[in-house]
């Protein structure tokens, strides 16, 4: 994003593909290689996030003018730690399987770095509605990251889509993709694709 | 004896079996990042180490004396304020909150101590101090602790706490120190140019996980030849 203040739908676009938290920044790996052994997992993963990073960003875009230059990244984490204390108990409450699934990433939200990336180099300095543009971007973005490596792991490795067999049962499990190794394999693989189409759609629009 | 025991099978737990980079996922950023060299990664791998154990034992000590069930300083509070003795204090919901700012203030306190007493050690990685305090595995290693400070019968000790997070930390420095390695030898490679850099990077962990998943079993084993062992 070359211009120096994009509009709220230029963030919004941007953090789907141009700027993905995850395939582009780098960022919030812990949970997307933890939590993708499946579909159900991810979107609820998905789902805490986005709603973490929403009213994050909201706060955070409403104290702008409270906020202090050293004691900044501590107001983040403290407010984004509330939110995530709410998401938790509200998980546990409502979804206990899945809460006990996910066990410790759901805190772990909390040092999540595309939230406390997104409160640094947005909401603290642009006013309320270019943040809530920001997090819903970043938020389907991370959704759509967490989905595609869940989408490969669970049906390449366990032969489903969201618990429903999908292949037939002759499909030999390729059982290393649920494990760990298979998490950090996934990733890097799907990495590298996207890259390679990146770098391609730059060449051809160059070209032309 | 048995809590030696315990002891040892819990370092050696969080450090090789369920290595805390390659099994439990927390601690990536740092790993992927920072692990380009083998002295920046050892480095980090230390200063993470020590914030590890500083912060386990801060957050020990909350959890125990104020944050979980029944523990003795709130209850004491609440019945010093005439409140009705039968009801269960569990102030456990300030935990999350209370893990960060303990973290937090750690790791600024690490920050002074390291450049006021080694100026040297402060100009070499003093910039990834303040990254520390988003690391995952400080994080992960105060929850650990705290699913373990919730039931009744074996609550943990500090020594339990420390050997978690020390052994995690360990692991953490075996795992980037061991990257770092392989990626110094990467820059030399031939790497296609849509994996250059993290893809490549996130393979190479892959292969090393499925190393480390050869040390599953190992702590079930070690703890048998054990018994045996002080059973004669």
């Amino acid at each position: 994003m070359a211009s120096s203040s994009p509009s709220p739908a230029e963030r919004f676009i941007a953090g789907i593909l141009p700027e993905n938290p995850i395939y582009r920044q780098l960022l919030g790996m812990c949970p997307t290689l933890a939590v993708t052994n499946s579909l159900k997992p991810a979107l609820t993963m998905a789902a805490a996030t986005a709603f973490v990073l929403l009213c994050a960003n909201i706060s955070i875009s409403l104290i702008r003018p409270l906020l202090k230059p050293h004691l900044r990244i501590l107001i983040f984490t403290l407010t984004i730690a509330t939110f995530v204390t709410i998401a938790d108990r509200v998980l546990a409450a409502y979804l206990y399987e899945m809460s006990k699934q996910l066990g410790p990433y759901v805190p772990l939200i909390i040092v999540n770095c595309i939230i406390i990336s997104r409160c640094e180099a947005c909401s603290s300095k642009q006013p309320l509605p270019h943040a809530v543009a920001d997090a819903v971007g970043m938020g389907i973005g991370f959704a759509l990251a967490l989905s595609s490596l869940a989408f490969v792991r669970e049906l390449l490795g366990m032969g489903s889509l969201f618990g429903y067999q999908v292949l037939p049962s002759s499909w030999p499990n390729w059982g290393i993709l649920v494990l760990p190794p298979g998490a950090f394999l996934t990733l890097g693989v799907l990495l590298g694709a996207v890259n390679a189409w990146t770098a391609r759609r730059k060449a051809r629009v160059q070209s032309n | 004896m048995d809590t030696i025991v315990s002891l040892f099978l819990i370092f050696i737990g969080a450090a090789l079996i369920n290595n805390f980079v390659l099994h439990y996922f927390v601690g990536i950023c740092p790993f992927i990042g920072v692990s380009r060299r083998v002295d920046l990664a050892f480095g980090m791998g230390c200063a993470v180490t020590f914030v590890i154990g500083i912060a386990a034992t801060l957050s020990w000590t909350l959890t125990f004396y104020i944050l979980r069930p029944e523990a003795p300083l709130s209850a004491w509070l609440w019945n010093s304020m005439g409140a009705d003795p039968t009801t269960v204090v569990d102030l456990s919901i300030l935990s999350y909150i209370a893990y960060i700012f303990v973290i937090a203030s750690s790791v600024q306190f690490v920050e002074m101590y390291v450049k006021k007493f080694f100026p040297s050690l402060h100009r070499s990685f003093g910039v990834f101090l303040p990254l520390i305090s988003t690391n995952c595995a400080i994080l992960f290693a105060c929850l650990e602790i705290m699913k373990n400070l919730q039931g009744g019968d074996q609550l943990w000790g500090l020594h339990h706490a420390l050997a978690l997070s020390l052994g995690g930390g360990v692991g953490f420095t075996i795992a980037i120190v061991i990257m770092a390695g392989l990626r110094e030898e990467l820059e030399l490679c031939d790497v296609p140019k849509a994996l250059k850099g993290p893809g490549i990077a996130l393979l190479v962990a892959g292969i090393l996980a499925m190393a480390f998943m050869g040390f599953t079993g190992v702590d079930r084993g070690v703890a048998d030849a054990i018994r045996t062992l002080t059973q004669h």
